[in-house]
């Protein structure tokens, strides 16, 4: 930054003084249920320019430990001990007075770009306003400085961009205005909190750039809040995991990840899905669930699901001990935890069956005949213009061409990100909505405009479990009724439907008992096990998983594709598994399909995928995607696409990656008209690998250095 | 619509039945309590459905106990103040108030129960079936709406009943009322289930191959149910006071047989000079209004499963 002209903060003269202090803090925010005790005594130091990660899942406490920092807690929220931000205390003050800081000191970055933007200012006027806010600058100067900014958190063409509503942005862009916002008045401390969760893979690759680069200009402390490990891995020096209103281990990233001195940190390592997993490795699932805040916690809250809990554990809270300089863990028994690894910790919670498979023998399932075949499938939505004539203004070019095979036995993984037209397949997969053209086949049978009660008898085999495991079950039916539904429609409910269902609750890990509970009684990984068991009532053949699993926390998550393997292995089911998280698909599949912009670019078996990708945006993809180890992170060549994705309005012509493709970039004017005009087609690469490139080379995109990760 | 399941949970009562399905029964069972359960501990829902449960009473048998009718007698002296003879009052014609605020009572409440079961079944199949199906179907079920919405209800009234002869009866009162009131129920309904549909849990039925009638029944109307019975609860009032205006521009209910809606009418100039005739009808009203209001709310919170049990 060269042109910062306030007086340097008298914090930054002590270098070594730290910029944000907490030290034992509580909040306690009193609701009709009584007190929630969200934050329950914690204490961390930073330093100017140091990176501290704070992970944990949803409910730990994350959030609202860092919306104290800014006094922004709910005015009934009751909040005691201390924090210190360049000296400043926080705790206690009034509203009025932390505007001081807020900004000038500490910015914050939330998760949802779009509700942190004014819709109805330009992008230019809401930093200005920031930076006037604290500073006396004319308004050329402070303009200047905008543009200044946004050239440094990577928006293009600043100059002409500062003038665009935020509606006019990329969910990406306005994320990287919201950072520019937040460096304006070069703040001690940047809190960011979950800032690309809501973003895809490739773009939160731009966004973390874009905040590193934040660092650099600003030098500020930076808190970044996220549950992604592989987050955490590469951007923070220390990390602190929390865990039910308690940080239970912190440290350098390196220790925390390779020597562990805390079962639940432990647990999240060994349940985190990893694309440089050996293949078809399971995970280790953390038995039971996170206590709900309002709990009265006595002891060790990690207790009722730590496999090494003693009696002291639940009486004696575990204070934070220094296991070195850099390292503390709160645990009784953390010495019992060096060399261990996850599976061996949580061993006995695993069924029999979901033992670690030994990693010699590969998974050798036999493919089987075509199942369910997809040949060119075409899906245009119409747009209409608002107003009292809704006339047809466009269309959305959702999916164009797709063709798929799922073979018997299978998973088949259809990946790409928000928007390219993976869910729409899918549904069209299952007649659920009728194509545009092309054509459904399912053993032969032409699913394709039949009607809905020719098709009845044919969903039996095909059945489909949802992505929002609160939207997709009928608030207003219990969960038995739920999972009856599929045998009362098909009538096979008269004859044994109820010890049917208890047979499936059983089946999915839930209690037949809990039957008569509606679906807002269970927790997000016991309602996605609720729609699994809708699912599989009629015994299909093939299930169509729809993001089954990124809607949960990692911990859970890992029990429930450790429950759809081996249901697959139990019940010699076909899935077609839909996902925009690679390291998911690479836990499950057997097969991928890479799509962009509704069009699917490569397919290849897993394997393949992961060492030899060969179409460019595969390749990006799968550079994108976090790895939760610290020294491999920070060793990985990145391929940061530029840009956003297209409107699925006006497609490119020729190839829809064009105008973010890497490769195409290095062309020569010849080559670049061919991509330009002409439409790759899937070419064949031998070994069921086919590349829509005109030029495709393979190489392995997490890089050749790296044999599969072991657990450590 | 082509089959329309039976919600066939409980299995035939058969003696020989080896396993009596103790989850699924026990389900059923379960949830009519919780809902039971729930509208119980509705302090507000329980008063009102007291007092109406006594209207009620009031309405139906008062009038074998009481030795005055609806009708003129020779006996009564007319316009006479409350006494304990004709405890509220008599009319100039010679009525017994206490007499037609019986047969009054009875008469409103048949017509705007009538009206709200007729108006809501309708009405919210209707506006389920619209907002299901969209596209040209809604257009031109929604265009229907519009049409009799704009009608002047008084005006079809009139063309109506103008051509059912031999006076108006009670019933035929409720129908046209219901005939012209549904459209307000279907709109709200159409509403909400155009959101629904959305929804993933609507796909998951169809993607297990459920009929649109199940679809329909089982889970858009279930989970309209708050807004349709707001509604229709509005719906009560709207109608007494719809009855009142048809009876007093000749077209509803006519004497000698009265409704509450007549009576104020009839006492319009007397509610000064002679308040026995005005209060009690308008009383009536008022009650029967509210405690339908109070019933309604309970109602709809304890079908909803989300509430939580607890007293209010
Ligand atoms: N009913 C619809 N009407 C209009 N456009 C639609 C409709 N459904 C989907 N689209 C559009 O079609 C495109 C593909 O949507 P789709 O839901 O298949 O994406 P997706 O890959 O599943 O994304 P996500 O990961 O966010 O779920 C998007 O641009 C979307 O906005
Ligand atoms: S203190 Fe006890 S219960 Fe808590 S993590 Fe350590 S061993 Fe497990
Ligand atoms: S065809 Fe051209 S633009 Fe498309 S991915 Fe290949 S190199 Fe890039
Ligand atoms: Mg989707």
């Amino acid at each position: 930054m060269t042109s910062t002209n306030h007086a340097p903060n008298p914090a930054t003269a002590a270098a070594d003084a730290p910029v944000l202090s907490v030290t034992d803090l509580h909040v306690r925010i009193p609701t009709s249920e009584g007190d929630v005790h969200a934050v329950r005594g914690i204490s961390y130091h930073l330093r100017r320019g140091e990176a501290l990660g704070i992970v944990g899942e949803s409910g730990s406490g994350k959030s609202v430990s860092a919306l104290a920092v800014l006094g922004l807690l709910p005015r009934t929220a009751r909040v005691s001990g201390s924090i210190q931000v360049a000296g400043y205390e926080v705790v206690g003050r009034k509203d009025a007075e932390l505007t001081r800081i807020r900004g000038a000191r500490v910015a914050m970055v939330f998760q949802d770009p779009l509700t942190s933007l004014n819709p109805v200012h330009p992008i230019g006027t809401q930093i200005t306003e920031a930076i006037h806010a604290h500073r006396d600058v004319s308004r050329a100067a402070a303009r200047e400085r905008a543009v200044e900014l946004l050239r440094t958190v990577g928006i293009p063409q600043p100059e002409q961009r500062i003038d665009a509503y935020p509606h006019e942005l990329s969910g990406g862009m306005r994320q990287r205005v919201v950072l520019a916002i937040a460096m304006a008045n070069d703040p001690d401390v940047i809190i960011a909190d979950e800032p690309t969760t809501a973003l895809d893979v490739t773009v939160q690759a731009q966004v973390l750039d874009a905040l590193q680069a934040a660092r650099r200009a600003t030098g500020a402390a930076l808190v970044l809040i996220t549950h992604d490990l592989g987050i955490a891995a590469g951007h923070v020096d220390r990390v602190a995991v929390m865990y039910a209103g308690r940080i239970v281990e912190t440290g350098s990233v390196d220790e925390v990840f390779s020597s562990p001195q805390m079962p639940y940190t432990l647990g999240l390592l060994g349940s985190q899905p990893r694309m440089d997993a050996a293949p078809h490795s399971r995970l280790v699932p953390i038995p039971g669930a996170p206590p709900s805040p309002d709990h009265q916690l006595s002891g060790c809250a990690f207790a009722p699901r730590c496999p090494l809990a003693k009696p002291v554990c639940r009486t004696s809270t575990p204070q934070l001990t220094a296991v070195s300089d850099t390292h503390a863990a709160a645990c009784h028994f953390a010495d019992q935890l060096a060399g261990i690894r996850p599976e061996e910790l949580f061993a006995s919670n695993t069924a029999p069956s979901a033992n670690p498979l030994p990693e010699a023998v590969e998974r050798t399932r036999s493919r089987g005949e075509p199942v369910l075949v997809a040949e060119g499938l075409v899906k245009h939505f119409p747009v209409r213009s608002k107003g009292l004539i809704r006339r047809r203004s466009g269309e959305i070019h959702a999916v164009c061409d797709v063709s798929l095979t799922l073979h018997a036995h299978q998973t088949l993984a259809l990946v790409g990100e928000s928007g390219c037209g993976k869910s729409t397949t899918a549904r069209m997969l299952l007649n659920l909505i009728p194509p545009t053209r092309g054509r459904v086949s399912y053993r032969g049978q032409t699913l394709t405009g039949l009607s809905s009660s020719r098709m009845r008898p044919l969903r039996r085999s095909m059945q489909i479990v949802f992505q929002d495991p609160f939207a997709s079950l009928d608030p207003r039916m219990t969960v038995f009724d739920a999972v009856a539904e599929p045998l009362r429609v098909h009538g096979q409910f008269r004859n044994g439907g109820a010890e049917r269902v208890r047979e499936l609750f059983r089946l999915v890990g839930l209690d037949p008992a809990h039957g008569n509970r509606y679906p807002h009684e269970f927790s997000g990984g016991q309602r996605q096990r609720v729609g699994i068991a809708r699912a599989l009532a009629l015994e299909p053949e093939v299930l169509v998983l729809d993001e089954p699993v990124s809607a949960l926390d990692v911990s859970v998550q890992a029990g429930v594709i450790n429950l759809l393997e081996e249901l697959q292995e139990r019940l010699g089911l076909s899935y077609l598994f839909v996902s925009h998280d690679l390291a998911v698909v690479r836990h499950l599949a057997d097969q991928v399909a890479v799509m962009y912009l509704g069009r699917i670019v490569e397919t290849a078996p897993v394997e393949r995928l992961f060492t030899a990708a060969a179409h460019p945006y595969t390749q990006a993809l799968i550079s994108a995607v976090p790895i939760p180890d610290p020294r491999r992170e920070r060793a990985r060549q990145r391929i940061v696409l530029r840009g956003d994705v297209p409107s699925p309005m006006h497609p490119p012509s020729g190839c829809r990656f064009r105008t973010r493709c890497p490769v195409f970039a290095r062309l020569t004017e010849a080559e670049q008209a061919r991509c330009a005009t002409e439409v790759p087609t899937l070419a064949d690469h031998g070994n069921d690998h086919a590349v829509a490139c005109h030029y495709a080379v393979p190489r392995s995109p997490l890089g050749d250095a790296f044999p599969p990760h072991r657990t450590p | 619509m082509s089959d329309l399941h039976p919600p066939a949970s409980t299995p035939a009562p058969s003696a020989s039945a080896a396993s009596p399905d103790p989850v699924d029964r026990s389900a059923e069972h379960g949830q009519l309590r919780m809902v039971a359960t729930r509208f119980l501990r509705h302090r507000m829902a329980m008063a009102s459905l007291t007092v109406l449960v006594l209207t009620v009473l009031f309405a139906f048998l008062g009038p074998l106990l009481w030795p005055w009718d609806h009708t003129v007698h020779r006996e009564i002296l007319p316009n006479q103040p409350p006494s304990w003879a004709h405890p509220f009052g008599t009319t100039n014609a010679g009525h017994d108030v206490l007499g037609q605020l019986m047969r009054g009572t009875q008469q409103t409440l048949k017509v705007a129960l009538t009206v709200s079961v007729l108006a809501t079944a309708f009405g919210a199949l209707w506006g389920a079936v619209a907002g299901y199906y969209r596209g040209w179907i809604d257009a031109v079920m929604m265009r229907i709406v519009d049409v009799l919405m704009v009608v002047p209800l008084l005006v079809a009234v009139a063309a109506i009943s103008g051509n059912v002869r031999g006076g108006t009866t009670w019933w035929a009162v409720a129908l046209i009322i219901a005939l012209f009131s549904w459209t307000t129920i279907a709109r709200v309904v159409r509403g909400v289930v155009l959101s629904l549909r959305e929804q993933e849990f609507v796909e998951a039925a169809r993607a297990a191959g459920a009929s649109d009638a199940r679809i329909v029944l089982h889970h858009l109307l279930p989970n309209a149910a708050g807004p349709t019975i707001v509604a229709a609860t509005l719906l009560i009032a709207t109608s007494i006071l719809l009855e009142a205006s048809m009876s007093f521009l000749g077209f509803g209910i006519q004497a000698p047989d009265i409704s509450l809606g007549l009576m104020i009418d009839n006492a319009r100039t007397a509610a000064f000079t002679r308040p026995w005739l005005f209060y009690p009808p308008g009383l009536f009203i008022v009650m029967i209004c509210l405690t339908i209001n109070f019933i309604g709310d309970g109602l709809r919170d304890a079908l909803d499963p989300r509430q939580t049990i607890t007293r209010r």
